[in-house]
């Protein structure tokens, strides 16, 4: 047994180049392959690698997807994310623990199957939704739930098909994704689903110098697609101009912001275009390297994405002298991220492609200056580079004219919640939020989550308002609330996500959005007091200010949003104390476990 | 030309290209409080008490480069309250009871909450439970008061060339573990290690010498925390 670990590690590891900058390739095999990175198997990889055991160890705590004891050879993750959550996940998941005999976070006594919640997997158009292993399951209820346990009990490799109910839409039944997801493109816009002409752009970009596609890029104006906008141009002119020839583009797929699966469908349908724009990306910066971050949880792509890039490298669009282009090598790996959200800021991805944990590094240098292995770097978003390739194939003036002056183009949006037709919306930025509610078919609706929980919570009176950069952003996240929902409920439930998400690295956030969570549970437990409204409109500030990364930055948003724009619903729930106690003092448990190491009870009880 | 002139609260300071504000503050006898940063070690950017506003932005000092004309703002009361707030969170994320710790009168901590005249903290205590290591012959690790800053862990692989000490797990879950699966006594971390030094609590401590000084005759018994810096005496 010891042996069978030692060969395999060692041939994992050999795959991998015995780089210790694979890291995380290497324990993504071994987590694969035993269930688990044992202890035993730390020390194989650090001797392996040219790492510290303790620094293998630092990776294999961090990812939700790695485990240093073992799970099962099935692995089911539940999604908790709201949408999920409001569709009925909570009753899938007793329905699975029902079925197993165990609670979530356990595994079977066979050692045989684990179940446990997992945070948004990008599914909330067609949630309750799971992860077996790396199969989705969507639109899961009860029933689903026991035949796929029944599937798992009995094979030990699930025929094709047996977990999957029906196939999705486009790419998704074909033969390299197989799977039950569904696409659920509800409008198609001139820039992301207008048909793709593989290489044209390309050719285009080919045919221009860089500078000048730089230049292009830049009379779009377009900003980044992942949420925070930065100019892409811009960041493109830094990282050209920074020391040092070998330079490097990533592909931000790490898509982890609850209610965000718009890159998702990129990644099914118009793979082609992503990769046309990383490439034009490579040759208007001067690199030669590109890496594709997928997030853990869209492994299922992996097959169609890989099946692409060969493709493109037969056909010379990757590879030496692309295109014909004397002089540009460029070709692209993909790294698989593990679970962990805080991998979508581009800092923590570039040291999770390091084979790191994923904390964020400090600032300065910028990633342009000094990023992937010290080289000068752009990080930018899936459907970022989708727009660069339509940017150069119709032109920067087409591209402007479209959206709004401060954000030109048009957007991919994720709708999912209290709506009749969630899915992806490509809309022209500055549509208001009263268009795409009566675009999806939402009625009653009391509040709207626009950029998830990172964003901003708004009513009714805020539905004219717009959706672009200057206005309400997003990466892509809207959900909608309908009557009924308690709004502040989910604003815990958000709070809950960033205390699982954040990396640790520094106080504010570590420890900040632990008391904001407290507080709100207090508040939703009926033990409130007014002044609690101020200690968390406060305390929220500070984690916002102080906090190191845009994660830190915004995680108080749920309650500072909902403070601000749902103050009546805390007023509703905090009562001012009249005993000359806080609500949530219990004097009778405060002191019952000194009387019973005492054996005495307490005189005086009020 | 590498001299430079930045503003800290109003005042001028002059400064060096290359240097971080911090650098630049304690150098000009300006005492920015800190925990993460120590002298002789790269800047982490951790705890982030150094937080400043630069230009209107926060930014931590100790990481910040500085810039021609660059407008700190330090000593506002809207900084102040952040700093406080932050030394506050580590007192309640933790278990510092400094009635019976070894590094009490000599704590960083201890000390800056005396500075910024934190009774109690505003925050509710957390409790939580964190594991101890007293396997080693000659040093306790006791994690109910690390406060995160890897001083340990930058000063035994950057200055020791050891590598004893590094993070591990996500979130509130973070914490410090060593390079071996026997706990410390199986890593060939010594007493008289650099990183042995450089604790700013008493969550690694050379054990036998605990409680040798006197109260009164401690380190910030004398003076506050900051003091060396602010009489120009440069950075510690």
């Amino acid at each position: 047994m010891s042996e069978n670990l030692d060969k395999a590690v060692r041939d994992i590891c050999k795959a991998c180049g015995n780089d210790r900058g694979r890291l995380m390739d290497i324990v993504r095999g071994v987590q694969e392959k035993f269930g688990q990175v044992s202890s035993k198997a730390m020390d194989l990889i650090a001797a392996q690698a040219g790492a510290r055991r303790v620094e293998v160890q630092s990776v294999v705590t961090f990812y939700s997807f790695l485990s240093e004891k073992p799970k099962g050879k099935f692995v089911i993750r539940v999604s908790n994310c709201v949408p999920c959550m409001m569709s009925g996940a909570e009753r899938v998941a007793r329905s699975f623990e029902e079925a197993l005999g165990i609670s979530m976070g356990q595994t079977t006594p066979d050692g045989r199957i684990s179940l446990e919640w997992t945070a948004c997997i990008g599914m909330c158009d067609q949630g309750p939704a799971a992860l077996v292993n790396e199969q989705v399951m969507t639109y899961l209820g009860p029933d689903r739930a026991k035949g796929i346990v029944e599937v798992l009990k009995t094979h030990d490799e699930p025929p094709a098909m047996s977990l999957v109910h029906k196939l999705g839409d486009g790419n998704n039944a074909g033969d390299l994704i197989r799977s039950a997801v569904h696409n659920n493109i509800r409008k198609e816009g001139p820039v992301i689903f207008a048909p793709v002409t593989v290489g044209a752009a390309l050719h285009k970009a080919l045919s221009m110098t860089p500078q000048e596609v730089i230049r292009e890029v830049k009379t779009a104006r377009l900003r980044g697609r992942g949420g925070a906008g930065f100019p892409t141009g811009m960041k493109w002119d830094f990282t050209r101009a920074a020391e040092g020839k070998d330079k490097v583009v990533i592909c931000n797929a790490d898509e982890g912001e609850p209610g965000t699966f718009k890159d998702r469908v990129i990644l099914t349908e118009r793979a082609e275009l992503l990769l046309e724009g990383m490439t034009i990306a490579g040759y208007a910066i001067g690199a030669s390297t590109g890496i594709l971050y997928l997030r853990g949880e869209y492994a299922y792509l992996l097959a169609h994405l890989e099946n692409a890039l060969a493709g493109r490298r037969k056909a010379g669009l990757l590879g030496a002298s692309v295109g014909g282009k004397k002089g540009f090598d460029f070709d692209i790996r993909i790294q698989m991220g593990a679970g962990a959200y805080i991998c979508g800021e581009e800092t923590a991805l570039i040291s999770s492609c390091e084979g790191k944990r994923g904390d964020p590094k400090n600032r300065p240098p910028f990633p342009a200056q000094r990023g992937y292995m010290d080289k000068p770097t752009s990080v930018n978003n899936v459907e970022t580079f989708c727009c660069v390739a339509r940017i150069i194939e119709n032109g920067s003036g087409w591209f402007a004219e479209m959206g709004s002056r401060g954000s030109p183009g048009t957007k991919l949006l994720s709708v999912s919640g209290d709506c009749a037709k969630p899915g992806v919306y490509e809309a022209p930025f500055g549509i208001k939020l009263s268009e795409v509610l009566s675009l999806v078919g939402a009625a009653n609706t009391i509040a709207i989550q626009v950029g998830g929980p990172s964003g901003q919570m708004v009513g009714p009176k805020d539905f004219e308002r717009t959706i672009c950069y200057d206005d309400l952003a997003t990466g892509g996240s809207v959900i909608v609330l309908g009557k009924g929902r308690d709004l502040l409920k989910v604003a815990a439930e958000f709070m809950e996500f960033f205390v699982e998400e954040s990396c640790g690295y520094c106080t504010p956030c570590r420890v900040g959005n632990v008391l904001l969570k407290e507080r709100l549970d207090k508040i939703l437990a009926g033990l409130g007091e007014p002044a609690d409204m101020a200690y968390l409109e406060q305390l929220g500030q500070t984690v916002k200010t102080a906090s190191r990364c845009g994660l830190g930055q915004t995680s108080a948003n749920p309650v500072l949003s909902t403070l601000k724009n749902f103050p009546e619903l805390y007023q509703s729930l905090v009562k001012a104390e009249t005993d000359g106690f806080q609500r949530s003092f219990d004097l009778a448990e405060a002191v019952s476990q000194a009387e019973a190491i005492t054996g005495r009870k307490m005189i005086h009880m009020h | 030309m590498s001299d430079i002139t930045i503003l800290i609260d109003g005042v001028e300071v002059k400064a060096q290209a290359g240097q971080t504000i911090l650098e630049a503050a304690d150098n000009a006898g300006v005492y920015i409080p800190r925990l993460c940063a120590f002298k002789e070690l790269s800047p982490y950017g951790s705890c982030r008490v150094c937080t400043v506003m630069v230009n209107g932005r926060p930014q931590s000092a100790c990481t910040q480069p500085v810039a021609e004309g660059m407008i700190v703002e330090s000593q506002t009361p809207k900084v102040q309250d952040i700093r406080k707030g932050i030394i506050e969170m580590l007192f309640v994320e933790g278990n510092h009871f400094c009635m019976f710790c070894e590094k009490s009168g000599n704590c960083e901590l201890q000390a800056l909450a005396y500075r910024f005249g934190i009774a109690a903290p505003r925050y509710p205590l957390l409790f939580p439970k964190r594991e101890l290591d007293a396997s080693h012959p000659d040093i306790f690790i006791d994690r109910n008061r690390c406060i995160l800053c890897a001083r340990c862990i930058r000063a035994s692989r950057d200055i020791d060339g050891k590598g004893v000490f590094e993070f591990i797990g996500r979130g509130a879950c973070r914490r410090l573990a060593v390079n071996s699966e026997a706990l410390l006594a199986g890593t060939d971390a010594a007493a008289t290690d650099k990183a042995m030094d450089v604790c700013p609590v008493g969550a690694l401590f050379r054990k036998r010498v605990g409680y040798a000084t006197p109260v009164g005759q401690r380190k910030y018994d004398h003076k506050p925390i900051g003091s060396e810096i602010e009489a120009g005496k440069g950075a510690k």
